[in-house]
């Protein structure tokens, strides 16, 4: 009796932070999973909590990070794309091909390899969405035929060649030894992010009280804003004391980094506060709803189906920046990598629910296992028995964590 | 007096099947008229085509006096013609605020503006007396009773004039039908009208000045409701024939 009480009280108050359940079990389970790893990492060298690894992580989870937002969205409207990992290779090597001197590639500029890059992820996006929405295809069958198509049109376009070296400038986006922004810039970057943190809790709030609606207590304003900004101050703090080889020069938040944050952010705000996110999110949560609200369901199916290979363009340029030479496997299985942190994170296959922040921290998390486990020596296919444990785990807890709301 | 909706001759084909037969209903301002009928009799057919989820071969439909063409539902919407369907077409995932705007959200630049549209639907809500403690968790975790009273303050907020009701007791307790009985009630004196599809005759009769009766495709008549018994209406339902010596009602009641 007394216990049942006490556990109400701690679940009230953990509601009335206002923040979605599932991000906070992954904030635990990161916790718990990082302090594991420094602990057994201890004796080593290069341990886990070190700098140097935490920064490299970062690097690690970019081009997970940079696609896992666009497959929430398509997730939560109850899509699959199966296809990702193959247009992120055949976008790669467009781009490696466009901007590599003759004879070997076309000699473009590095701007347009980029930009046609782009474009073409978008194009082939919406190109499957198209089967998907106007002829109800199931997106599986249609992402599965985009997984074969694109993967060996890559490697016929480049002749099963590898593709580089790539532009000097192209390469800042992959992070290497130029593509750090710097100490100064780092800090203006978490500077800006704190002032918005800052100014939507005042802003809101006031907002909010002068419309007479519930506002969340002080205390928990306190504890969520302080806590991201703690977690902005100690993210620039990590990425400013990793210093250049053989100098103190702090490099400052690597270039794929910036972008993966600013791309996770953006989604964010789009399914959180845009018609466009409202309605992904109504269509999977009951499509016939939807279709009576007199929502466009097939024009916003092409759009998720769009975004998505725009990101996977996105990933795919960065992940070709950093390697400087574009094989025609890169990105081979990267979606179900990208499938997995989606759902790590929260989001549910039957669509109509996941978070972009979850999912982000499902990215987190799996490259955090997957660096923790190399750093200890583990074996490769450990490591791939380990991840899939806990891709069951979580897929488990996720549907004990949605019935227990029903 | 016009009639606020009239539906003349609709005649809809499903492949071989004749789902409606030259049918003709009307609808007055501030009355409920009964559409009553076994499954498949074509009333929710027949209501579909004036939500614009499905359009006639032929017929004609007049809102005011005017002939309109109901292509979607929003064009049934901008006639202010709402529907509230028997499975209530609430996206489960999203919020009661969410609901009640799906579709037709309030926006500034590109941003939600979800205070808005929480206070409109609180203010929409408390209307309907319904408690509904929070606007702000899924309507998945909501009860039958606040989840049809979500879906009526839906069509209630975009200023419906005639309301299409689905079954909209079919789901809910005897103290949450009550209440909405008391809600009809009170949106017949804000001169809405209404059209309710149900398979309890009680309702019915509580609630409808007048009732229609379809059988097979066809419109079997339409009686004032204090003119016949539970006895007569069920001859018409099963037999398919008007009860003798009853008017046809063609017109709202005359008052007094």
């Amino acid at each position: 009796m007394q216990m049942q009480s006490v556990s109400k009280e701690r679940a009230s108050l953990v509601g009335s932070l206002g923040v979605d359940g599932r991000v906070l079990t992954m904030l635990v389970v990161l916790a718990v999973v990082w302090t594991a790893f420094q602990i057994l990492t201890l004796g080593q060298p290069g341990q886990f909590l070190s700098p140097q690894n935490l920064w490299n992580l970062s690097v690690q989870t970019a081009v997970v990070g940079i696609m896992v937002g666009g497959m929430v969205l398509v997730i939560v409207a109850r899509q699959i794309d199966l296809s990702v990992g193959s247009i992120l290779g055949f976008t790669g090597m467009i781009m490696a091909l466009i901007q590599t001197v003759p004879p070997l590639g076309w000699g473009g500029h590095w701007l347009l390899a980029l930009g046609a890059g782009l474009l073409l992820g978008a194009l082939i996006g919406a190109f499957q969405g198209y089967w998907v929405a106007y002829w109800g295809v199931p997106a599986f069958v249609v992402t599965l035929a985009g997984l074969l198509i694109f993967r060996n049109a890559t490697f016929i376009v480049a002749s099963g060649r590898t593709i580089g070296p790539l532009d000097d400038n192209f390469k800042v986006l992959g992070g290497g030894l130029n593509g750090s922004i710097g100490e100064f810039w780092t800090w203006v970057v978490g500077l800006v992010v704190i002032a918005y943190i800052v100014y939507q809790a005042f802003s809101n709030r006031s907002r909010r009280l002068k419309n007479g609606l519930p506002v969340r207590p002080v205390w928990a304003e306190g504890v969520v804003n302080g806590f991201l900004i703690l977690l902005t101050l100690a993210f620039v703090w990590v990425m400013n004391a990793f210093p250049y080889p053989g100098t103190n020069i702090p490099r400052g938040m690597p270039v794929p980094v910036l972008i993966t944050l600013i791309v996770l952010f953006s989604l964010n705000w789009i399914a959180l506060n845009t018609r466009f996110g409202r309605y992904v999110f109504a269509i999977g949560g009951n499509p016939e709803a939807a279709l009576l609200a007199g929502i466009n369901v097939r024009r916003m199916l092409v759009v998720v189906f769009a975004l998505m290979g725009f990101l996977a363009a996105l990933a795919g340029a960065v992940q070709a920046a950093r390697l400087n030479f574009v094989t025609n496997s890169m990105g081979n299985l990267l979606e179900l990598d990208v499938i997995a942190a989606a759902v790590i994170g929260g989001t549910a296959l039957a669509g109509g629910s996941g978070t972009i922040v979850g999912a982000a921290l499902g990215a987190l998390l799996m490259s955090s296992l997957h660096s923790g486990m190399v750093l200890m020596g583990l074996p490769t296919e450990w490591q791939n028995v380990v991840l899939g444990l806990v891709l069951l785990a979580a897929v488990i807890w996720n549907s004990v964590y949605l019935r227990s709301r029903r | 007096m016009t009639p606020l909706v009239e539906m003349q001759n609709i005649c809809l084909r499903f492949g071989g099947n004749q789902a409606l037969d030259n049918v003709s209903v009307n609808l007055y301002p501030g009355e409920v008229v009964g559409l009553l009928g076994h499954n498949g009799a074509g009333k929710s057919t027949l209501i579909k085509v004036l939500s614009g989820a499905y359009q006639a071969d032929s017929g004609q439909i007049r809102v005011d006096g005017r002939e309109v063409q109901i292509r979607s539902p929003q064009d049934a919407q901008a006639l202010g013609i709402e529907t509230i369907y028997q499975n209530l077409a609430l996206a489960d995932n999203l919020d009661a605020v969410a609901n009640v705007f799906l579709g037709r959200e309030r926006v500034r630049g590109i941003r939600l503006d979800e205070d808005f549209m929480e206070l409109e639907a609180r203010k929409t809500l408390d209307r309907l007396r319904v408690k509904i403690p929070s606007l702000r968790v899924p309507v998945a975790q909501m009860s039958g009773g606040q989840r049809q009273t979500v879906a009526i303050g839906r069509a209630l907020y975009f200023k419906a004039r005639c309301l299409i009701m689905d079954e909209p007791t079919a789901a809910l307790g005897p103290e949450e039908t009550a209440k909405v009985g008391e809600l009809i009630k009170a949106l017949k004196a804000e001169g809405v009208g209404i059209f309710l599809i149900s398979h309890d005759l009680h309702d019915v009769f509580d609630l409808a000045d007048r009732i229609t009766v379809m059988k097979n495709g066809r419109v079997v008549g339409t009686v004032y409701t204090q003119d016949v018994s539970h006895d007569d209406v069920l001859g018409m339902i099963i037999g398919g024939v008007m009860p003798k010596g009853v008017r046809p009602a063609q017109t709202p009641l005359p008052r007094g």
